[in-house]
């Protein structure tokens, strides 16, 4: 399951249709209002091939079960309340220990990477999960770009702070310090599982999944997979993110999934896979990394206990 | 005119309103991808908006003169417990799918969870205490037993507060409240003792 994943976009030219332009295989009957452009860059993204054994959370459950604090605190937030987010045109800044930084359209950098759909689970750190078709390039094959200098060990994450966009910003109980901020290693970004989606289920991405630009690792708990993302920049030291400020003794700098290291406040042996019926729990074994083996040797000498 | 019985029907049919909503939610399927979490943090929610609700009644009855609460009150805490037992219930099945082990380990385990099992044991106590019968048989001690309310109370505001992940929003109002209904107990104990010259009796 694990190769066949990784094999996902060389897969497709394997694939049985013979069309000149590869079509997502999963796409919602869904009305997500998207410039053209990326429209049509999102209806030519190769497929995923590879067959996962989970089966995929439907579009309604993945687009209304948010965690997106900037637009509330309960999960149907997000839906009812980020129509205010202006997704279009959006620019992204890339700083730090590059080459090349500067400020760049979102239109211009996608027509420099081609788009993939990839199905991966969505691991979240309240023991909640999802199986998610999104549609992105690898984050490496952007990166790259900019020549990152030999002092770039980090990329730092933020996420758009405007509370006139994000209203929940200006709520005084919030105990997030805005704007959100992440962050990985070099080698965790450099990685071919780590994706820049720009949609999911075919379409764009809607507000409330982090319009139009976000990260997803799916190795790490979904928190690492910073939202409505404007700056990326290059670090010589660790960054600071957002929950691990918060609450260090709860949310490490890593967060990979890890069954054996539990948080404070739940187990993160098991995880209910959404949605979850009533009188039949969809309760399964959460699996080391997510069960994203090829993983592993990035974490070869890091101890996972400490480092969680 | 009965109209303690009216006000009985009206009350009761008022607190089981948010249990028929949330029944008819779940059995036509309107509770989204995670309907067990939101069972458990409704039923939760209504544990502590019934204990609000019970112990606002001496305080509505002494300064707005709603003598007619009164008769109310006890059913008024029947319905906190109806409402834990629900928490408790959708918990164990929902979320856990009735594995015990599991249960037990996270009774240890999670401090929000080690500090409510003891409120909700409370509040059985004072549901099989609440008797005609049993306030006879217990005399004296049954005042004193149902103090314990306060320390179900107190403990469901920790249960919350230990739960605080993005928003301080709930700890805050529901530790204001809690504060506001436990503050003015201890006011009219404070004055009873002085009136009566340091007898410690207090009756709401």
């Amino acid at each position: 399951m694990q190769q066949s994943l990784a094999l996902g976009t060389a897969a497709v030219a394997v694939g049985g249709v013979a069309t000149a332009t590869a079509k997502p295989s999963f796409v919602a009957d869904a009305d997500v209002s998207s410039p053209s452009w990326l429209s049509q860059k999102l209806a030519e993204a190769s497929a995923d091939t590879a067959t996962l054994d989970d089966k995929l959370t439907p579009y309604e459950h993945v687009t209304s079960y948010n965690n997106f604090y900037e637009f509330g605190y309960n999960k149907d937030d997000p839906a009812k309340h980020s129509d205010t987010l202006k997704p279009h045109p959006w620019n992204v800044e890339i700083a730090g220990e590059a080459e090349k930084t500067g400020s760049f359209n979102l239109e211009d950098i996608l027509s420099k990477v081609e788009l993939q759909e990839r199905v991966y689970r969505l691991r979240c750190v309240e023991a909640w999960s999802m199986v998610i078709p999104w549609i992105g390039f690898e984050l490496g094959s952007l990166l790259k770009q900019f020549n990152p200098t030999s002092r770039a060990n980090y990329v730092a994450f933020t996420t758009l702070e405007d509370a006139l966009q994000m209203p929940a910003q200006g709520n005084a109980f919030s105990t997030i310090d805005w704007p959100y901020v992440e962050g990985l290693t070099m080698a965790e970004a450099m990685h071919p599982l780590t994706l820049l989606a720009v949609g999911l289920y075919g379409k764009a991405l809607p507000n409330q999944n982090g319009a139009p630009l976000r990260l997803v690792v799916p190795w790490k708990y979904g928190f690492k997979s910073i939202k409505s993302i404007v700056k990326i920049e290059f670090t010589q030291k660790q960054p600071p993110t957002s929950w691990n400020i918060l609450a260090p003794n709860e949310y490490g700098f890593y967060a990979n999934v890890n069954p054996e290291v539990d948080h404070p406040r739940w187990s993160q042996a098991t995880e209910r896979r959404l949605p979850s019926g009533l009188f039949s729990p969809n309760i399964i074994d959460t699996q080391m990394f997510n069960g994203y083996d090829e993983v592993a040797s990035l974490y070869k000498n890091v101890d996972l206990r400490k480092n969680f | 005119m009965p109209s303690t019985l009216w006000r009985r029907v009206i009350l009761a049919v008022l607190m089981l309103a948010p249990f028929a909503w949330i029944s008819y939610a779940a059995v036509t399927q309107q509770l989204g991808a995670d309907p067990a979490k939101t069972i458990v943090l409704f039923t939760g929610e209504w544990t502590i908006y019934s204990l609000f609700f019970t112990l606002s009644v001496s305080p509505l009855v002494r300064f707005l003169k709603w003598r007619w609460l009164m008769p109310h009150r006890r059913m008024l805490g029947l319905f906190a417990l109806f409402y834990a037992l629900c928490h408790l219930l959708s918990y164990m099945v929902f979320i856990l799918g009735l594995d015990m082990s599991r249960f037990l380990s996270e009774l240890a385990k999670r401090p929000y969870i080690t500090a409510g099992a003891p409120a909700i044991l409370i509040l059985i106590a004072l549901g099989v205490t609440s008797t005609q019968g049993m306030m006879r048989r217990l005399g004296k001690n049954w005042q004193r037993l149902h103090k314990l309310v306060y320390v179900a109370l107190f403990l469901g505001w920790i249960h919350v507060l230990w739960q605080v992940r993005s928003s301080y929003f709930d700890a805050v109002l529901y530790g204001v409240i809690t504060a506001l209904l436990l503050g003015i107990r201890l006011y009219w104990t404070a004055k009873k003792r002085r009136k009566r010259g340091k007898k410690p009796l207090s009756n709401c």
